[in-house]
């Protein structure tokens, strides 16, 4: 580890802060339909599109009728990707004359897209057509990121109204959040990536002669106006099949800063928001501080597992870290930062293979993911996993002094905390349930690449990943099995869908409650004690739930490193 | 229930338009305006002919140029399409070894490419990223420790003095963006363009 290293770890730290405020003051705004500086431009456009939906943006839906239309919305989706998937061969954009693909890879993948995760069993480069590229996958980049947010909005009003019947109107949410957040920040986004060396073409991929005379096919495309809304909305599929590692979807050092600022600062954001709606802001800066604690710890055991390199190099007497599977222009310390920065957010973009970091410094990123990715997490989805582990937090105070708990004025009572606990359950279940079935059978066990522990690993770090829609992988696993594209969707399908429905049941019950003023008996929730006691609660149910399967990966992987064993 | 399904085709169908088409292409119309030759890929041409991009790296083995790191992209076996075999520098196919701590096969390459290079260039320490395959297989850079290392085999093979090979290392240094972001580097195929200009061919 370098000062060089760690000064460049809190200047990142210090402009999400800086960035948090202004953002969420805007946000807020475009979330109670108030003119912004670009409605002059954009409205038209928005009102074009109630009109051609027939939607009445001033009716507000019950929380019920909200995840229903936004459920049905993603069957849309779905529909759209899949057809174009399995199309791409004789529709325009395709001029590397991909053939269609295949149906259990268009399965998993439109999952995929629709929950958020971006898992990559496919090879962009190798596999998608330009159009499978722009209409499948930048547009549900867009759309699932969207939903994502509305949602967290839609839980934040449960908050913050009042004895009232709606949460918001979903049709005008994901609209306004598409139109005045997400693209316009990406337009701009996409001319620094491009002014930074990122491709933006429609031609062909490139055939070079090297100095050598060897023959190199160069693959480019739309990829920055991908990558733009890739990373805004932590989606992180990769336009490319090494995804933010490729020197075209990540050409310099600056444009690696800006990705991993990218990634956080709509989650960070949205505590700004928060606070702004349920009227106290420090109550978003507490809930930034828990996410922040837990960031710094996990960014310091990576940095130092990754700059102390492993037993194999360190014995040859190479020094400077373990560079297997990072690229020379991050080195350790941007290579660090950025995993823990994509798993704590549910990106899952990579600018280096995790496969390939030491023990220690990969099990963060599952920690980080197993967590739930409520370290800001992905846009909207972190938010509101992190307000069910603050549901659980309140609860635990409130045990302990004998009196109903209360969170920002909202009685938090039995059905909340029943609700809260079904959707952190279900995580494990899904994570450690299907690893369990696939370390036994045969054909599931042939897709490792490594054996060992390692390769328990890169099973355990596939389900964790979808089921927390991620998308970030330990890529040595041959995901682009039947059995994987299955039971990968399934994973990625729970854990998107049956955590909203929950988070949206207690915004519905939290809706209708009265509005509590503080009294002296109430805990404050925007103190350190507060943001200790949700971090020691994430740290002992995330503890609890994944230690054994820790201690059979990563854990026993590290001792059997430190003694020297290979496999 | 069903008075959303109308708004949900039909928002759907907006949104997908906006963002899927209207988005993508205008930006490609306008980063194609502004910045032609990153939208294009960084392309290098020499002699009217295109000889790789600035960004990618390529695979160098003959003694006179710098070598970049070693790469672990595929390519599809010509014989049996299911497999595939070792094509370093792939640029239609990127990717890392994914090969963990504890990977005997690591183990064994990493030694083996220790040792032909020390027996190369006895007096200096062998640079970790020139034993180590990069996340992409296709990283344009080494770090200048791994360029330093390899300039008495090139001078040698080119008949150049050391200093001279030196000093164009040097100058084909990057330091940190102002000087704090990323870590210094040599790109490669600069380096060896530079090479070759110096030499005359």
């Amino acid at each position: 580890m370098t000062a060089i290293g760690w000064i460049q770890i809190l200047l990142y730290c210090a402009i999400i802060v800086a960035l948090t405020k202004p953002l969420g003051w805007y946000m807020t705004r475009v979330f109670s339909g108030e003119r912004t500086f670009l409605s002059p431009v954009l409205r038209p456009v928005e009102s074009a599109i109630y009109w051609a939906g027939g939607v009445d943006e001033r009716r507000e839906q019950h929380w019920l009728t909200y995840t229903v239309a936004m459920l049905l919305f993603h069957v849309g989706g779905f529909l759209i990707i899949y057809g174009v998937m399995r199309l791409q061969a004789i529709l325009p954009f395709n001029p590397a004359g991909q053939s269609a693909v295949a149906e259990d890879l268009s399965f998993n993948t439109a999952i995929s897209f629709i929950t958020n995760t971006n898992w990559q069993n496919y090879g962009g480069e190798s596999t998608l057509s330009y159009l499978t590229q722009m209409v499948g996958l930048t547009h549900q980049n867009f759309l699932s990121a969207a939903t994502g947010i509305v949602l967290a909005i839609a839980l934040i009003r449960g908050f913050a109204r009042a004895s009232a019947r709606t949460v918001g109107n979903f049709w005008v949410d994901i609209t306004r959040c598409t139109l005045y957040v997400l693209l316009p920040i990406c337009v701009v986004y996409t001319l620094f990536l491009v002014w930074q060396g990122m491709p933006q073409t429609l031609g062909d991929y490139v055939e070079a002669t090297t100095l050598e005379g060897a023959k190199q096919t160069i693959a480019v495309g739309p990829v920055a106006s991908q990558v733009a809304i890739k990373m805004l909305g932590t989606n992180g599929g990769g336009f490319f099949n090494a995804n933010a590692a490729h020197p075209f979807e990540n050409p310099t050092a600056l444009s690696n800063f800006v990705q991993m600022i990218s990634i956080f600062v709509l989650g960070a954001a949205l505590t700004n928001v928060f606070g702004r709606m349920v009227g106290n802001q420090r109550q978003g800066w507490a809930i930034l501080a828990v996410m922040g604690v837990l960031f710094l710890a996990g960014v310091f055991v990576t940095y130092w597992a990754e700059a102390s390199g492993t037993t194999t190099l360190n014995a040859l007497g190479l020094t400077g870290g373990n560079m297997e599977g990072k690229e020379v222009r991050f080195g350790i310390v941007a290579s660090s930062l950025f995993a823990v920065i994509t798993t704590a957010a549910s990106c899952g973009a990579v600018n280096a293979m995790h496969d390939s970091f030491t023990a220690l410094g990969g099990m963060i990123p599952l920690i980080n993911i197993e967590l739930g990715e409520i370290i800001v997490g992905g846009v909207g989805s972190g938010m509101y996993g992190m307000l069910l582990f603050v549901v659980l937090a309140i609860f635990v105070a409130g045990l302990m002094v004998g009196r109903t708990p209360e969170y920002v004025g909202k009685k938090i009572e039995a059905r909340e905390v029943k609700m809260a606990m079904l959707a952190i359950l279900i995580l494990p279940l899904m994570m450690l349930g299907w690893t369990a079935v696939a370390v036994v059978l045969p054909s599931a066990v042939a897709s490792m690449a490594n054996a060992g522990p390692h390769g328990f690993t890169e099973v355990l770090y596939a389900y964790t990943s979808a089921t927390g829609n991620n998308g970030s992988a330990f890529a040595g696993l041959s995901g682009n099995t039947f059995f994987y594209n299955l039971t990968l969707a399934s994973a990625m399908f729970v854990g998107r869908f049956l955590m909203i429905v929950p988070a949206m049941a207690i915004a519905g019950s939290l809706v209708q409650k009265k509005s509590i003023p503080p009294s002296m008996g109430t805990f404050p929730t925007t103190g350190s004690l507060f943001v200790g006691l949700v971090v020691g609660v994430i740290l002992i149910v995330g503890g609890l739930t994944f230690f054994p399967a820790l201690a059979l990966g990563p854990i026993v992987e590290h001792l059997a490193m430190i003694s020297g064993a290979t496999f | 229930m069903l008075r959303e399904i109308r708004p949900a085709i039909f928002v759907l169908v907006a949104l997908t338009l906006i963002t899927g088409l209207i988005y993508p292409l205008a930006m490609t119309g306008i980063a194609g305006a502004l910045f032609p030759a990153q939208a294009a890929g960084s392309l290098v041409t020499r002699n009217g002919q295109v000889i790789g991009s600035s960004l990618i790296g390529q695979e160098f083995k003959d003694d006179k140029y710098f070598h970049g790191r070693p790469s672990a992209t595929t390519a599809p076996d010509p014989n049996d399409s299911t497999k595939t075999v070792s094509a370093p520098y792939n640029a239609a196919n990127s990717g890392g070894s994914n090969l963990g701590p504890t990977s005997k096969a690591l183990a064994d390459r990493v030694k083996d490419d220790v040792e032909k290079l020390k027996a190369q260039n006895p007096s200096q320490a062998v640079p970790v990223d020139l034993v180590t395959t990069s996340a992409s297989g296709l990283d344009p850079d080494i770090s200048p420790e791994a360029a330093l290392f390899q300039v008495p085999r090139v001078a040698k093979a080119r008949n150049l003095p050391e200093d001279k090979v030196r000093a164009l290392v040097t100058q084909n240094t990057e330091g940190r963006l102002i000087g704090l972001l990323g870590e210094p580097r040599v790109n490669v195929l600069a380096l060896n363009l530079a090479l070759d200009t110096a030499t005359g061919k």
